[in-house]
Order: C-alpha cells, then sequence, then structure tokens
C-alpha cells in the first residue's frame, strides 16, 4: 500500500521555482481529480504554503503514484526533468510519513516551532476531504499527524521559539523605539513567518504596515488581511526610508537589502533610527547594514540570543520533539504493514479452511459407516492438524509485519502458498 | 543646622543614584520606590538651603563660587525632577544626581551673608543668573541622556539580553529628550548671554570685554549652535549629536568653574566678594 510524497522547500528549492509550483485552493480540485486513477493511485492532497508545496498520494502502485506526481510537478513549473529532480524530493512509505509529520509538527518550517503550518495542513487535508480525494489512508494518517503535532507542541517546548522571535523583535523595537503605534513596518516577503510575526507587532499596536513580495498578489492579500498596503517587490529600495522597522523573511539566496539601500534611506529620512530584523536563511540584509550608525540590524540567531537563556536548552528540546516523531512514524508504520499483513492471513487460513472441508467431505464419501459422535471427532482432528498447521506461517507474518523487509516477506508467503489471485 | 541639612542632600542623591543602578541592574521594584523617596528628601533639603540663602542674603546666593555651585546643583536636581515627570527618563538620574552631589559636595558646606561689590548687588543678578543657570542645568540634562544614549545603543548592538534593556528608556525617547533639552538650554543659554550683556553696557557702557568668562562662554555658545544646526540640517542624531551633548556639557563645566576662577572681571568668584 504505498505513500509518496513529493515536495519541494524552503531548503530544497529556491523561491522561484517553489512559487512555479504553487497551487490556490480552486486548482487544487482540478489537479487533485485529474491525479486520481484507482486503484494505482486512489487517494491524493496537495499542500501548498509559501515555503513549500507537497503532493502526498496513496494507491496500489508504487511506481504509476511516483510517476504521476513527476509528472505533475513537471507539468505545473514548466521545468526540465533536470531541474525537477535537482529541487524536489520523493519520499516513499515510512519516509513519507514521517515527514509529513515532521512538517505538520513545524520542525520542518523555516522557524522550527512556528504554529501556522498545522493550520495550513488541516486545511489542505479539509480540501482533499471536500473535493473527495481523501479516502480511509489519508484520513488515518492525517489525522494521526495532528496528534503528533498536538504532542510535540504540548510535550516539548519547540513551539515557543518561534514566539519567542517575535517576542523578542518587539521588545527590541520597544528599545529602539519610543512607542510602536506611530511606526511603519515594512514586511519583505509573505511568508509564514514574516505574517506571524507580523500579526504580533500588530496585535502590540503598530499600525502602519507595508508589504512587499515577488509575487504581488501575495503581498496584496497579507497587506488586506493585516489592514496595510502592498509594495511592488521593485519599488521596495527606493521606499525603503518609509520604514522605520523591517521585517524581512524571503527565500533570495543573496541579500536583497544592500548598504547602499539604506545609506539612501537613511539620508531621506534624517537619520531616524531602523530596525532591520532578518529572519530569513539566507539572510536578506547585508550584514555590513548594522554597523551603520542609527540601523540596528538583528538576525534570527541575535533575536534567539536575546531571549533564550541557553542554547542547549533548545537543542534538548529539539531531540525531545525528533524522539516524538520516531515514536509515531513507527507507530503509523505498524498499523500500514499490519493492514497489508492482514488480507494475507485471511487468505491463508481461508485456503486451509477450503482444502480441509473439501478433503472431509471427499472422505465422508467412503465412511458412510461413521455415526455423529465419529464424524465430530474427525472434523475435530482435521480442524486441528489445519491450525496447528498455519499456526507458524501466521504467527511468523504477524511478527514480521512492521519490520524492516515485511514486504518481501508477505509477498514470499502469498507466492508459496499460492495465494495470489487464487485464493478465491 | 544648615550643615546637617547639607549632608542629608548629599546621602540623599547617592542613595538614590544607588538606587537607580540597583534598579537598571536587576530591576529591583523597592528599588524604584526608595529612588523617589530619596530624591524627594534631597531635593527638599537642597532647596531649604537656597532659600535661606536668599533670604539671608536678599539676593540669589551665586556671588561666591560656593554658592554657585550649590545652586547649579540645585538648578540640575529641578531640572531632572522637570523631565522626569513630562517624559519617562527618570533613570537618566543615575547620572544626573551623581554630579549634583558632586556640584553639591565641592560646594562645601553654605556660608550665608558676605557681602558683595555694589556692582553686582542689581536685579540683572536675578535675571541673568537665573536665565544662565537654568540653561547650564538643562544642558547638563542633555548630556545625561546623551551618556544612557550611549550606554543603551552599546547594549542593543551588542546583543544585550531583552528584558534587561527595557529598563533604560528607549533611544528615540533618550534621542528626544537629548534634543528639547539641547534646544530649551541653547535658548536660555542666549538669553543669559544677551541680558549679561545688557547689564554690562549699564554697569560699564560697553556690552562686551573679553573677559575670560566670556570669551568662554561664547565658545560654549558657538558649539551648541554649531551641534543644533547640525542636529537640523545635517540630521545628526543618535550617537553622533549624544557625544557632542556631552562634549558641550564639558565645556559648560569648564566655563563655569575654570573661567570662573582664572582671568579678571566680575565672573572671577573672588571678585564677588566685596
Amino acid at each position: 500500500m504505498p505513500l509518496v510524497i513529493i515536495g519541494a522547500n524552503h531548503k530544497s528549492a529556491p523561491l522561484e521555482f517553489r512559487e512555479s509550483l504553487a497551487f490556490d485552493p480552486q486548482e487544487q480540485a482540478v489537479v487533485l481529480k485529474s491525479l486520481i486513477q484507482p486503484p494505482e493511485l486512489d487517494e491524493a492532497l496537495i499542500l501548498s504554503t509559501c515555503n513549500r508545496t507537497e503532493v502526498l498520494a496513496h494507491g496500489t502502485d508504487l511506481h504509476v503514484c511516483v510517476e504521476r506526481l513527476r509528472s505533475l510537478m513537471k507539468a505545473r513549473s514548466a521545468r526540465c526533468a533536470v531541474e525537477i529532480d535537482q529541487h524536489t524530493y520523493i519520499l516513499m512509505n515510512s519516509e513519507a510519513v514521517r515527514h509529513l509529520f515532521s512538517v505538520a509538527s513545524s520542525m520542518d518550517s523555516m522557524v522550527v516551532g512556528e504554529p501556522q503550518i498545522l493550520g495550513q495542513v488541516k486545511e489542505a487535508y479539509r480540501l482533499a476531504v471536500e473535493y473527495g480525494t481523501a479516502g480511509p489512508m489519508l484520513n488515518r494518517l492525517l489525522h494521526h499527524a495532528f496528534r503528533v503535532s498536538k504532542r510535540v507542541r504540548t510535550e516539548t517546548e519547540i513551539g515557543r521559539g518561534a514566539v519567542s522571535v517575535a517576542y523578542a523583535a518587539v521588545e527590541m523595537a520597544r528599545s529602539i523605539f519610543r512607542s510602536l503605534e506611530e511606526k511603519t513596518v515594512l514586511l519583505v516577503g509573505a511568508g509564514e513567518m514574516v505574517e506571524l510575526a507580523a500579526r504580533h507587532l500588530k496585535d502590540r499596536g503598530v499600525q502602519r504596515i507595508l508589504v512587499t513580495n515577488r509575487t504581488l498578489s501575495r503581498a496584496e492579500s497579507l497587506a488586506r488581511e493585516l489592514g496595510g498596503e502592498a509594495l511592488a517587490f521593485e519599488s521596495m529600495n527606493s521606499e525603503l526610508h518609509r520604514a522605520d522597522m523591517v521585517l524581512s523573511c524571503t527565500g533570495s539566496q543573496m541579500p536583497i537589502i544592500n548598504l547602499e539601500h539604506v545609506r539612501g534611506a537613511l539620508k531621506k529620512r534624517k537619520n531616524r533610527p531602523m530596525f532591520f530584523i532578518d529572519i530569513a536563511v539566507p539572510r536578506d540584509v547585508d550584514p555590513k547594514v548594522g554597523n551603520l550608525e542609527n540601523v540596528f540590524l538583528y538576525d534570527l540567531d541575535d533575536l534567539q540570543k536575546v531571549v533564550e537563556k541557553h542554547k542547549g536548552a533548545r537543542q534538548e528540546e529539539l531531540k525531545k520533539a525528533a524522539g516524538i516523531l520516531e515514536e509515531e512514524t513507527r507507530r503509523f508504520c505498524t498499523w500500514l504493514d499490519s493492514l497489508e499483513a492482514e488480507p494475507t492471513i485471511k487468505a491463508l487460513a481461508q485456503w486451509a479452511e477450503q482444502v480441509r472441508v473439501s478433503e472431509l467431505e471427499k472422505s465422508m464419501l467412503k465412511l458412510k459407516g461413521l455415526g455423529e459422535k465419529e464424524r465430530q471427532a474427525l472434523d475435530a482432528m482435521t480442524r486441528a492438524i489445519i491450525n496447528k498447521l498455519i499456526h507458524r506461517p501466521i504467527a511468523r507474518i504477524k511478527e514480521h509485519g512492521g519490520k524492516e523487509g515485511s514486504a518481501a516477506y508477505l509477498e514470499m508467503a502469498r507466492e508459496l502458498f499460492g495465494l495470489n489471485g487464487e485464493s478465491k | 543646622m544648615s550643615l546637617v541639612i547639607w549632608k542629608i542632600c548629599l546621602v540623599a542623591y547617592a542613595l538614590s543614584a544607588g538606587f537607580i543602578l540597583w534598579f537598571i541592574k536587576a530591576e529591583e521594584r523597592p528599588a524604584q520606590r526608595w529612588w523617589r523617596l530619596s530624591v524627594l528628601v534631597g531635593f527638599l533639603a537642597q532647596t531649604s538651603l537656597i532659600v535661606w540663602g536668599i533670604w539671608s542674603g536678599h539676593r540669589l546666593p551665586v556671588t561666591t563660587f560656593s554658592g554657585a555651585l550649590h545652586f547649579l546643583s540645585w538648578s540640575t536636581v529641578a531640572a531632572y525632577l522637570v523631565a522626569s515627570w513630562k517624559y519617562p527618563v527618570s533613570s537618566v538620574g543615575v547620572v544626573i544626581l551623581p554630579i549634583s552631589a558632586a556640584l553639591w559636595a565641592l560646594g562645601g558646606p553654605p556660608r550665608f551673608s558676605t557681602k558683595v561689590s555694589q556692582i553686582v548687588d542689581s536685579h540683572w543678578l536675578t535675571v541673568h543668573g537665573v536665565l544662565s543657570f537654568a540653561g547650564e542645568a538643562t544642558l547638563a540634562i542633555a548630556c545625561a541622556t546623551g551618556v544612557l544614549y550611549l550606554v543603551q545603543e552599546r547594549r542593543i548592538k551588542g546583543r544585550c539580553r531583552v528584558d534587561s534593556l527595557g529598563r533604560l528608556p528607549s533611544l528615540e525617547i533618550l534621542d528626544e529628550v537629548n534634543y528639547r533639552c539641547l534646544g530649551l538650554g541653547f535658548l536660555l543659554l542666549t538669553a543669559g548671554i544677551v541680558t549679561g550683556a545688557i547689564w554690562a553696557s549699564e554697569v560699564w557702557s560697553s556690552y562686551w570685554s573679553w573677559q575670560a568668562k566670556e570669551t568662554w562662554g561664547l565658545i560654549t555658545w558657538l558649539v551648541y549652535a554649531g551641534l543644533l544646526h547640525q542636529r537640523l540640517n545635517a540630521g545628526w542624531r543618535g550617537k553622533k549629536a549624544a557625544a557632542m551633548a556631552i562634549a558641550g556639557f564639558l565645556l559648560v563645566l569648564f566655563t563655569f568653574a575654570g573661567a570662573g576662577l582664572m582671568g579678571s572681571g566680575p565672573h572671577r568668584f573672588d571678585k564677588f566678594q566685596g
């Protein structure tokens, strides 16, 4: 019962590539329906956020699933196969399960622990249910993922990390600025983390918000949500002087705000202080900017440094969360494998019973002089023989369920007992 | 009696500076309460002595070096109280109160009713004196906010833990108070110099006679004029402006003390005493 994930995230692919793969909810309906090809591929789900696009599929044929997903990526991004392979990852079965759990519990996020991703996964699942592409497997898998996410959130302090970044940014801003109300914040990028931090800033009184993003439409929608103003990405540096605070988190591989831009902005704003919060990895703001007078530049590490008591504690929490993921992945895969073992066991038992009954009937015809008591004894004896014979194979199948190579084991059992297509 | 009050005042200011430092370092709420109380006690004690001086001498008690030091000390605390009433900058006291205490201590125990020369015994003394001292005290606040600005800026750039940053005022407030004090202080200083010149013309029929204090006062005035100009036109603010405000006030202190003890003319303090 193969599960496959194909995807591109902030680690595997540059922003442009990820953007070319983005799906909006309306498109998802069409794409999901066209993707389904039962029984080889019977369930599918699309998770599309600004940091990742992932397609999860389930079916009876691993090869078909992978190929269909790959051709979807190819058609979608309009890139060559080499580029697709370079920037996407394909994960199967237990790896796919582990990955989904890791995504849902925000361990795979750009800022580990940010809480929005769970909502996005839930929304992706809701859409799949709505479009009828989520079946029993995805139902079970996704609900398990939500539980894992909850466990990670309650049993570790991972979730505090992301909140603390926004908290640190606000606290730093308050030691620089008199009040946040009259300040203008420029958001560069419209990703999860920017949105999260922006909401926190808004809660703390920031009223003027500018949003810029390479894809203007996304900037516009975030600006609408926050009650701000969208700026074209090209005009960002010429409008830089309007911002008292700049919060940047794009997937750019090169700094997008450099020394000259900031110098120019400072001149225009008569050196009124500017606070840059660069939470992108790699960084969006040239580190040299921080040396300018009246400019304060904090990156992700700096923000964590000013709020964290000890760095070791975070490592400890990450380890704990990884442990939870491992445990839950194993639990789900055991169930998954038992699902595969179950029909084999059933088929084996059925086949044995059939053989017994038919042989018993033949013998009964020959042994006409037997009384009811003897007949019953014979029935019981054959039953006992059969049970003893198939007990060991069944025990072995159950034993191997969920272990490495269990699929091959099952296949072998089916082959030996002639259960493939002959069981009926 | 006046000696006891003088001592009370000294102890009170030293204590309150200590309490503020304690608050900034460890954010102890009681520290905040004690510092307010001790500043208040110190200021009341100081005011009572100043009033006593005015009462017994029938003039502003600034005609002796000791009296001038005392009056400057009192003025700085008064300016500090006004500033921290108008802006959330009471932690500026950690810089200003030690300065006030030092000026007060340098002035020594108060001695009242010394006789003064005829020239000095004029209403202009009050006008010229009050304006000049108010100007100097306001510039002292500008200096103190400058010091705190440099400290806070260093802490922010040095990635100091965020919960300890909150105990100092924000950079923007410090810069704003610095700017306002600079502007007001400069105005008062200008008025002080102008009234001094008018007074001089009444006494000697000459506005300006290039005494040491006049010369240094002019230099100080020019430095502040330059700083204000740069602030207004060249966008000097923050670190640069803070450093300049500190330098400017050091010049004020030099003009006040140094030039008051050298050269000749009525600003030479020993000449005041008839």
